[in-house]
């Protein structure tokens, strides 16, 4: 271990770095306990706009369709993903590996304006009616990728000699998979579905294309409100969000470092490993 | 027996199962985004013609093709408000990945020559906005930046200006907003290839006397290459199709392609126009990703 000195500038780098990053979350958290309707006075500390959060029932409505979303795709999303991570990884070369990895890269990189397009036309074409349940595939088939990619980087990683010990010692491969290679890669599956769980909680774009009537999700809610401008109640909203994302990342990376799983930490918090 | 038998049946099934998920909803999508540009805009439900009837047999299928045609690209190419709109993507994805390669160069340098200790959480630090919403990120901008907002009034009281600044529904807006959301995207793989650099190989250098921002010019830069494409790619990329910033920030007098695509199919309910808009979109960012992967071939082959 050589100590790294650390130098004015890059000391400075990093304090600019970090307070570009979170002073403008700091500031919408400061003004959602504005007690002033103006948004830009300020009129004192006040918990006035969560109170108002609470009697407005639309809005708590699509809270309740966002997370019921986020829990149904980031599920699916977790099992669809981990399967195509151990056909990338495990299984070599099959028949059509290289399309199967081009499909799981597109949409890490496509605008999520042309997932929802595309999206939206095929239930279309094949006349569902759409609402929660299109939503669903949709926020599914996105956030699969993600899931993929973090679950495909820990088991590159993998020692094999785990998996044929148990085989050796005649464990079935189901059986293998179960005991053995499940829970090694856990870890990395569930940092995958936390991710897929933020990626659906936060999108707006994919949503609003593939929604229907009844699942107004929280973020088409949101942005229908601050498009004319911005809003005390809306700050109030926001600010509980990024308390609710913030506290969650934190915890399970404390979890992560407490379990012991060595690595886990990293593919669990930079989705683009 | 079971063991072998057993193992091709769940093979099959592991591979099966998300592959038929993708090509269901991934692929088959796609082509009908590409039919459909294909098509002509009707008042009917759906709104485009022809629509493909299976039920009609061999003819059906004969009429179908015969009444595709290629309208809607000669539209976007005569257009001039989509080629602007296109222009206007590449130009502010392209200036903000220059900016993101400015700020996010002597962040990520900085992080990698922290003691290990700190670089974790530092790391944690950089990535963590990236996990709450990107609508809330942006609408913490409209705030800051509104007229009487936290912004003007800061500089209002440094007396850097003298009335206050119109600063939303500006390009200035979009490329905070853009650089804001996509520096994780860049400072990630920058740091990732910079903290597996040799250090020797800097202390060579330095042994040498050459002075450090020569050293950072010729040593450091040149050897995390890979990592300040692949931050480019991330960054470039999707800030050509991007949405919500451009919508909330820049407003829609000049749009970029994104907006664009949602304006020709929610406002103007064009249907065939908006498909086009995006398969032509889809060709323009296959291009450098096509490019990134021929160099990467080329650097395996050269190791």
């Amino acid at each position: 271990m050589t100590m790294r000195k650390v130098s004015a500038f890059n000391l400075l780098a990093i304090l600019l770095g970090v307070a570009f990053l979170y002073l403008p979350i700091v500031i919408l958290m400061i003004y959602s306990f504005n007690a002033s309707r103006l948004v830009t006075v300020w009129g004192g500390w006040s918990t006035h706009w969560y109170a108002e959060l609470i009697a407005d029932a639309p809005l708590v409505e699509s809270a309740f369709i966002s997370l019921r979303l986020a829990l149904v795709s980031a599920t699916a999303a977790t099992i669809l993903g981990t399967l195509a991570a151990l056909a990338l990884v495990r299984f070599g070369r099959f028949r059509g590996r290289l399309p199967f990895a081009a499909m799981i890269y597109a949409p890490l990189v496509m605008p999520e304006v042309i997932t929802g397009l595309s999206l939206l036309l095929l239930f279309v074409a094949v006349a569902v009616d759409r609402g929660f349940w299109t939503v669903a595939i949709a926020h599914t088939t996105m956030a699969m990728c993600f899931v993929t990619v973090i679950v495909q980087a820990r088991l590159v990683d993998f020692d094999m000699r785990l998996e044929e010990a148990a085989m050796d010692l005649g464990a079935s491969p189901l059986r293998t998979l179960l005991a053995v290679t499940l829970p090694l890669i856990l870890p990395a599956i569930a940092a995958g579905w936390m991710l897929a769980f933020a990626l659906s909680l936060d999108d707006l774009v994919i949503a609003s294309f593939t929604t229907g009537p009844g699942a107004t999700t929280l973020p088409i809610r949101i942005y229908s409100e601050v498009r004319l401008g911005v809003k005390p109640e809306m700050n109030a909203v926001c600010s509980i969000m990024v308390g609710v994302v913030g506290i969650a990342v934190i915890a399970a990376s404390l979890l992560a470092k407490l379990s012991g799983s060595r690595g886990a930490s990293e593919p669990d918090l930079s989705p683009m490993n | 027996m079971r063991g072998h038998h057993g193992r091709s049946f769940w093979q099959s099934l592991v591979v099966r199962i998300p592959y038929l998920w993708l090509l269901t909803f991934l692929l088959v999508p796609f082509l009908i985004v590409l039919k459909i540009s294909l098509s002509q805009t009707a008042i009917a439900q759906p709104p485009y013609v022809p629509v493909l009837d299976l039920a009609a047999g061999w003819p059906g299928l004969k009429a179908f093709f015969a009444a595709l045609s290629l309208d809607n690209y000669v539209l976007i190419g005569s257009d001039p408000l989509y080629l602007l709109s296109y222009v206007k993507s590449v130009e502010i994805a392209a200036f903000s990945t220059l900016i993101l390669i400015f700020i996010g160069c002597p962040i990520a340098y900085a992080i990698a020559r922290t003691p290990r200790r700190w670089q974790a959480v530092l790391v944690v630090l950089v990535v963590l906005p990236f996990w709450t919403s990107l609508l809330i990120r942006i609408y913490a901008w409209m705030n800051i930046l509104q007229h009487d907002g936290p912004l003007n009034q800061a500089l209002l009281a440094l007396s850097i200006v003298k009335e206050p600044q119109a600063w939303l529904v500006t390009d200035t807006a979009i490329y905070i907003g853009v650089v804001y959301s996509y520096l994780p995207f860049m400072v990630l793989p920058l740091y990732a290839t910079l903290e597996k650099l040799d250090e020797s190989l800097r202390e060579a250098a330095a042994d040498l006397g050459c002075p450090r921002w020569k050293i950072f010019w010729l040593v450091t830069l040149p050897l995390s290459s890979s990592g300040l494409l692949a931050g480019v790619l991330l960054c470039f990329i999707p800030i050509v199709g991007e949405f919500v910033i451009p919508d909330l920030l820049g407003g829609s007098r000049s749009p970029m392609i994104g907006q664009t695509i949602w304006t020709e199919f929610f406002g103007n309910k064009d249907w065939p126009a908006a498909s086009a808009v995006a398969v032509v979109l889809v060709c323009l960012l296959v291009t450098p990703l096509v490019i990134y992967q021929n160099q990467a071939m080329q650097a395996l082959e050269r190791e």
